[in-house]
């Protein structure tokens, strides 16, 4: 086995690279959320002063790439990748945001998941020596998602309870190899987990099993108690996912219980009208790069392990009659 | 093990966790989403009569006081819509607004607003009846049905 592989699905990370700088980007509503004080940037609208929702969500993703870098002083051509995603076809915010970024560019899909992926890949990069500064980020947006997944922003609908707001936001990390900051020490890619779920409506359900899995994988892979992490976060799983989860926890034998939560519930506040929480790939993208990694830096929390979770829908296969696969992928970011 | 029993297991699980699903989901509030249905869906229907009404007392005929109530209701949902007030209102009464003419007059304005970015012939002409189309497709099916039904019962 190689020696930066541990067990079946782990990387462990010899050289662990550096989280260096983050900035966060979130909507009007995210804004009104009880952590909104704790994100860099708060919008007051939706456009952007754009003509489109893709157009906004693209200068979104750019905006915070671009605070991520100016954070330290640098200028955006002294990263020398970008690494990132989105929620459209094509990956359209992110092909648009790199368009004007003029950096090298992977563009990566994994649905609500994709800024776990591009943590994971970025970590690689670094430590497999290929390059020395690397830039992490995923956007969505609220309206952008709404037109391409379900509809539109005036047609009158009543959402069932279990729906997840797709919630307009951004985040962007820039990682270092050998810098001083929290560090990526280990990362799990996840297995796609399917278990027949077909409700649009309830994306927690759909990636619930995938979340439990990679886990569970984790914890095995790296030999550590549930309880060695300060915090395991889910990326958007909402209440419904997140109370399935527990049930998981439970059924593998996960004693203690981690201390778990998920950025889809704790995004938004429960008067907020979202029903089970937030969703897209920016909801855990904006927590890790705004509280969450604000609270490492300050010592609050010393192990985080950051399970980016996404249910890989398409509305295509959807209508086919095909279920709805789940993927989650865990980052372990610690202070050492 | 073969294929058909590893097909077998996995049925097992996947119906094994709906049920497990089914128990954690949150039940939709019934009675409050029935009663905001009845009442803002009997406002919609009670306006239609009001203005039928008071164009038959003005000496309309029905059929066309009929036509005038339709084109009228189309309107209104049209324009609520257009303010950004008629979803506001369906997230609440759901059916209540969906059912009557102003759910399918929604459909169709709400369309045509968010397509229009993609231009008048690919956005708004390709999308207009993304929603309704359904609606009419099987109501000119209906249609033609009662048609022969008629035809052929005399």
């Amino acid at each position: 086995m190689s020696a930066k592989k541990r067990g079946l699905q782990t990387v462990y990370f010899l050289n662990p690279p550096a989280l260096v700088s983050w900035a966060s980007f979130v909507g009007p509503k995210e804004g009104e959320g009880p952590w909104g004080d704790s994100f860099d940037v708060k919008l007051d609208n939706y456009l952007l002063g754009k003509k489109t929702w893709e157009q906004a969500e693209s200068k979104l993703l750019q905006d915070t790439v671009t605070m991520a870098m100016s954070k330290k002083g640098w200028s955006i051509d002294e990263a020398e990748v970008l690494l990132a995603g989105d929620l459209l076809n094509q990956t359209a915010s992110a092909n648009f945001a790199a368009r004007l970024l003029k950096i090298p560019f992977l563009g990566l899909y994994g649905a609500c998941s994709t800024m776990a992926e591009s943590l994971i890949l970025g970590a690689m990069l670094l430590d497999g020596g290929f390059y020395q500064r690397v830039i992490a980020a995923t956007s969505s947006h609220h309206f952008s998602a709404e037109r391409q997944f379900r509809f539109a922003v005036e047609q009158g609908v009543q959402r069932t309870p279990s729906a997840q707001w797709t919630a307009t936001a951004s985040g962007a990390a820039v990682l270092e190899a050998g810098s001083p900051g929290p560090k990526i020490t280990a990362a799990t890619i996840g297995k796609i987990a399917d278990m027949g779920q077909t409700d649009a409506n309830n994306m927690g359900a759909a990636m619930a099993p995938a979340a439990a899995d990679t886990i569970k994988m984790h914890l095995k892979d790296m030999e550590l108690a549930p309880d060695y992490y300060d915090l395991i976060i889910t990326g958007d799983l909402g209440s419904v996912g997140a109370a399935l989860l527990r049930q998981f926890f439970a059924r593998d034998g996960l004693v203690p219980p981690p201390n778990y939560s998920d950025c889809g519930i704790l995004l938004y506040d429960e008067k907020q009208d979202v029903h089970a929480g937030a969703s897209g790939c920016g909801c855990s993208a904006a927590m890790l790069c705004g509280p969450l990694l604000a609270k490492m830096q300050r010592g609050e929390i010393n192990k985080l392990l950051f399970v980016g979770t996404g249910a890989l829908m398409s509305p295509t296969t959807m209508f086919q009659g095909e279920s709805i696969p789940g993927i989650a992928h865990a980052v372990a970011i610690e202070n050492i | 093990m073969n294929m058909p029993q590893n097909e077998e297991l996995q049925q097992a699980e996947a119906a094994e966790y709906e049920s497990l699903v089914k128990q954690v989901n949150p039940k939709p509030t019934y009675i409050k989403n029935s009663l905001w249905a009845f009442v803002i869906g009997g406002l919609i229907c009670m306006t239609g009569q009001i203005i039928t009404n008071n164009l038959i007392k003005s000496g309309m005929e029905v059929k066309a006081a009929g036509s005038i109530t339709s084109v009228t209701l189309i309107f209104l949902a049209a324009l609520f819509t257009g303010l950004g007030l008629y979803d506001e209102l369906a997230k609440r009464a759901g059916a209540g607004t969906i059912v009557p003419i102003t759910g399918f007059a929604n459909a169709i304005v709400a369309s045509a607003m968010e397509f229009k970015r993609e231009g008048y012939i690919f956005g708004v002409g390709a999308k207009i009846f993304a929603v309704a189309g359904p609606t009419l497709v099987f109501g000119f099916v209906i249609s033609v049905i009662i048609g022969l039904i008629k035809v052929i019962a005399g």
